[in-house]
């Protein structure tokens, strides 16, 4: 991907100084960052740093919107690992970037977004698309820079890197002015190298830390773990494994630590929180120990801070000191790299017998799973749970699922099970409508090997839409479920149920997404009932290039169960237990 | 209660910018906030002083420390510190009364720094309440005060290597204790 003979004269860059302009040494040390795909789109002021890259090993991906670009990198992020890049140029082009650097900054996706600015001697004159983007940005960026000097450009760059990636990572800006880019000066990758990475101060892991973590977990009778996406983030997926299959400690995931912990492991008790499982609520309101692993008590995961987990002692390990405290005061906090603590932690505990508990976790489970959709006979509708629960049985579990956000996000948290990290890209902390459809496409950038699954909601899909333009353009094989009910879904439920069914402004005339598929050159089909849902997914995933499935399901299906907004975890709302559309007595 | 923190930062555009944003998305009014230069090259030093919650301390500290231009944080808390302010008062007087203003400035051990016919200026440095003392008897008289310029809080922990900010700096005195007799010994006021 547009690779040529000149990668050579780049990577030369890298190991002698040369002289370059400001654009060649944008992408130099990209290179040299080991960056070769970037999202952007073009403009003014952004135009000399695209003049200069077809010298550079770097495939640019043209975008429909700014926001796809910065929602393109944030999927790339979360699929490889790697840092993701987005381009765009000043003004709108910097502005349109914003709702997906916060859904970075809030899920902690190290990111890097370069923008153009207008020449810094008209800097701050309102000038043609000026805007203060480094000021704009600040309060969702780890961090920005404002680059006005070619000399100064590698080192900001560099440095924006290694804060994306350190510590807890985020989305970095770097905002160029268009002269700096035009200027040269001497380019010395090796000399614009950040000082060494300074972790965060107030990050501390004593003895006596690990040694009351380890005597908690040694006396606990109802201990959980609570996974979270710092597990991930850290790569401990095998120490938290050790430690609670060693401990027989039952681990409850986030929706960001869905993949962290093996679904089909007999310990994992699945998704916690606001439509986690009531089992999972319940053993955690029982616990009388929380060993949360890289994860921040969420008001989604908590309920509220009053009622959570009223008898549990909490052992809080995380790499942010900020973090400890916030929401649930930590009896033991272990404040630094969760993969790093665990391996101080783990030689310290013992075996012990976990057998009652989770026979007493067990025994809810039963009471739970017969209400579940999922178990009632075919009533020839076609429910969202069917369809997620096909798709995973079908993918064997192994796609990556990338989701937009409400109710097909939950129902895809609760009935694909996901056994690797990496495999659920969704938007958690700031439930980004219309993440989903330019994620997937920088996820298969980052995994190009892997099948990759768009899963959304009419509404969401269709604020990002163009994007699928891209995905032809790039020939990509992306398959596309579209869970159409005809509504803003989970607003409706909240409607539903706290609203008394007033159900304003969600009610959602789309275009029919199959022509609209079409038009892109994209086969799709429509899918009605259960039945039809196996044949539809092979028919997609063998396509050869995208597939859009229109899955038109249930109206007014609800996400169950539920835990209201501000209530705690035990008062959940339950599945109805039969058909939940037939049980109302007034429809 | 009242919070006091000391930070050392980047002498660069907008680094102010960064740790007054972060009080206002915490939603924490700034009582006062002092920056200057500080013993450091290239570094400035800050005193910020906030009303928020006993528990909020340990929060704040550590989101100033995620700021990447900051480089050192202490929150002085209750820790033994000398802590000043710096007032310059524009009060109406004519050669008719100023001797008792005069009376008044000595009596705070204040100073004069200009003088006109209609007007003098009183310079005044102290803890936050004696300055509150010269203003509070000098508005006694109503409309004399023509205009208040206050510098806010400065702050400094008393002892020689007792700072945690040298600490951190890890400028050379990585470990040393604080020696608990120092703070006591120094404190004359």
């Amino acid at each position: 991907m547009g690779i040529d003979a000149t990668t050579h004269a780049a990577n030369a860059h890298l190991t002698t100084p040369t002289r370059l302009t400001g654009s060649e040494i944008l992408w130099a040390t990209l290179v040299g960052e080991g960056v070769d795909t970037v999202f952007g789109y073009p403009g003014g002021a952004i135009l000399p740093a695209y003049d200069a890259l077809r010298k550079f090993p770097i495939h640019h991906v043209l975008v429909r919107h700014e926001q796809g670009a910065a929602h393109m990198a944030d999927g790339y992020a979360r699929a490889s690992g790697k840092v993701g890049v987005a381009i765009a140029t000043s003004g709108p082009g910097a502005t349109n970037l914003i709702t997906g650097i916060a859904t970075a900054m809030l899920d902690s996706i190290p990111m890097v977004c370069i923008t153009g600015n207008v020449p810094s001697k008209v800097l701050g004159t309102d000038a043609f698309q000026e805007v203060d983007i480094t000021g704009v940005t600040l309060p969702v960026t780890k961090h920005n820079f404002l680059v006005s000097r070619a000399e100064d450009l590698a080192a900001a760059l560099r440095h924006a890197f290694q804060i994306a990636r350190s510590g807890r990572p985020g989305p970095v800006l770097v905002d160029i002015t268009k002269d700096a880019q035009q200027a040269s000066a001497i380019f010395d990758f090796e000399a614009a190298k950040p000082r060494a990475y300074r972790p965060h101060p107030m990050l501390t892991v004593e003895d006596s830390g690990l040694a009351q973590a380890a005597e908690l977990i040694r006396n606990a009778q109802r201990p959980v773990i609570l996974a979270g996406h710092g597990i991930s983030e850290s790569g401990a997926m095998e120490q938290v494994r050790t430690l609670a299959e060693r401990a027989q400690i039952p681990v409850g995931l986030t929706l960001l630590g869905l993949g962290s912990f093996p679904a089909s492991h007999p310990l994992s008790l699945g998704m916690m929180g606001m439509h986690g499982e009531k089992w999972v609520n319940d053993a955690i309101q029982e616990a009388d120990l929380l060993i949360a692993c890289g994860m921040r008590f969420d008001d989604r995961v908590i309920g509220t801070p009053a009622t959570y987990a009223p008898k549990a002692k909490k052992i809080h390990i995380e790499i942010d000191p900020a973090e400890i405290n916030k929401n649930v005061k930590a009896d033991v906090a272990l404040v630094g790299d969760l993969r790093a603590v665990l391996e101080e932690l783990l030689p310290r505990i013992s075996g012990r017998d976990g057998s009652s508990w989770l026979k007493w976790i067990d025994a809810r489970k039963g009471e739970s799973a017969v209400r579940d959709i999922k178990n009632l006979p075919d009533s020839g509708h076609l429910y969202a749970a069917h369809v997620m629960h096909d798709l995973w049985r079908m993918t064997g579990g192994n796609a990556v699922v990338v989701t937009d956000v409400g109710q097909h996000q939950m129902w895809e948290a609760q009935y694909y099970h996901h056994e690797h990290p990496r495999t659920l890209i969704t938007s958690g902390g700031l439930g980004t409508m219309g993440f989903a459809l330019p994620a997937a496409i920088g996820a298969k950038f980052g995994c190009p090997e892997k099948e990759v699954w768009v899963i959304a909601g009419d509404g969401g899909f269709q604020m990002t839409a163009a994007e699928l333009s891209t995905i032809v353009q790039e020939k990509l094989k992306i398959n596309i479920a579209i869970i159409n009910n005809g509504y803003l879904g989970m607003v409706r439920q909240w409607q539903e149920f706290f609203y008394d069914r007033n159900y304003e402004a969600t009610p959602l005339v789309s275009p029919d997404f199959v022509k609209l598929a079409d038009a892109h050159g994209i086969p799709a089909l429509a899918v009605r009932t259960r039945g039809e849902v196996a044949a539809a997914v092979e028919q997609a995933r063998a396509a050869e290039g995208a597939f859009l499935l229109n899955f038109l399901v249930e109206k007014e299906d609800s996400v169950y169960p539920m835990i209201p907004a501000g209530k705690a975890l035990h008062e959940m709302i339950l599945r109805p237990g039969k058909d939940p559309l037939e049980e109302r007595a007034d429809d | 209660m009242l919070h006091t923190f000391v930070a050392y930062v980047e002498d660069l555009p907008g680094v102010l910018t960064r740790v007054a944003s972060l009080f206002r998305r915490l939603n924490i009014n700034i009582n006062s906030l002092t920056v200057g230069r500080s013993e450091r090259q290239g570094l400035s030093r800050l005193t910020l002083v906030c009303e928020a919650s006993s528990e909020a301390g340990h929060r704040i500290r550590a989101s100033l420390y995620k700021l990447e231009n900051v480089v050192d944080v202490d929150d002085i808390a209750q820790a033994p510190s000398v802590t000043r302010e710096l007032a310059l008062i524009k009060v109406a007087a004519t050669p008719k009364n100023r001797a008792q203003i005069f009376d008044l400035v000595e009596v705070f051990r204040a100073r004069i720094v200009d003088l006109t016919s209609e007007s003098l200026m009183i310079e005044m440095t102290g803890v936050e309440s004696k300055i509150e003392g010269l203003i509070e008897v000098l508005r006694e008289d109503d409309g004399r005060i023509l205009e208040i310029c206050r510098s806010g809080k400065m702050t400094m922990r008393r002892g020689h290597h007792t700072s945690g900010v040298l600490r951190a700096l890890g400028a050379g005195i990585a470990e040393v204790a604080e020696p608990e007799e120092d703070r006591v010994a120094a404190q004359p006021e």
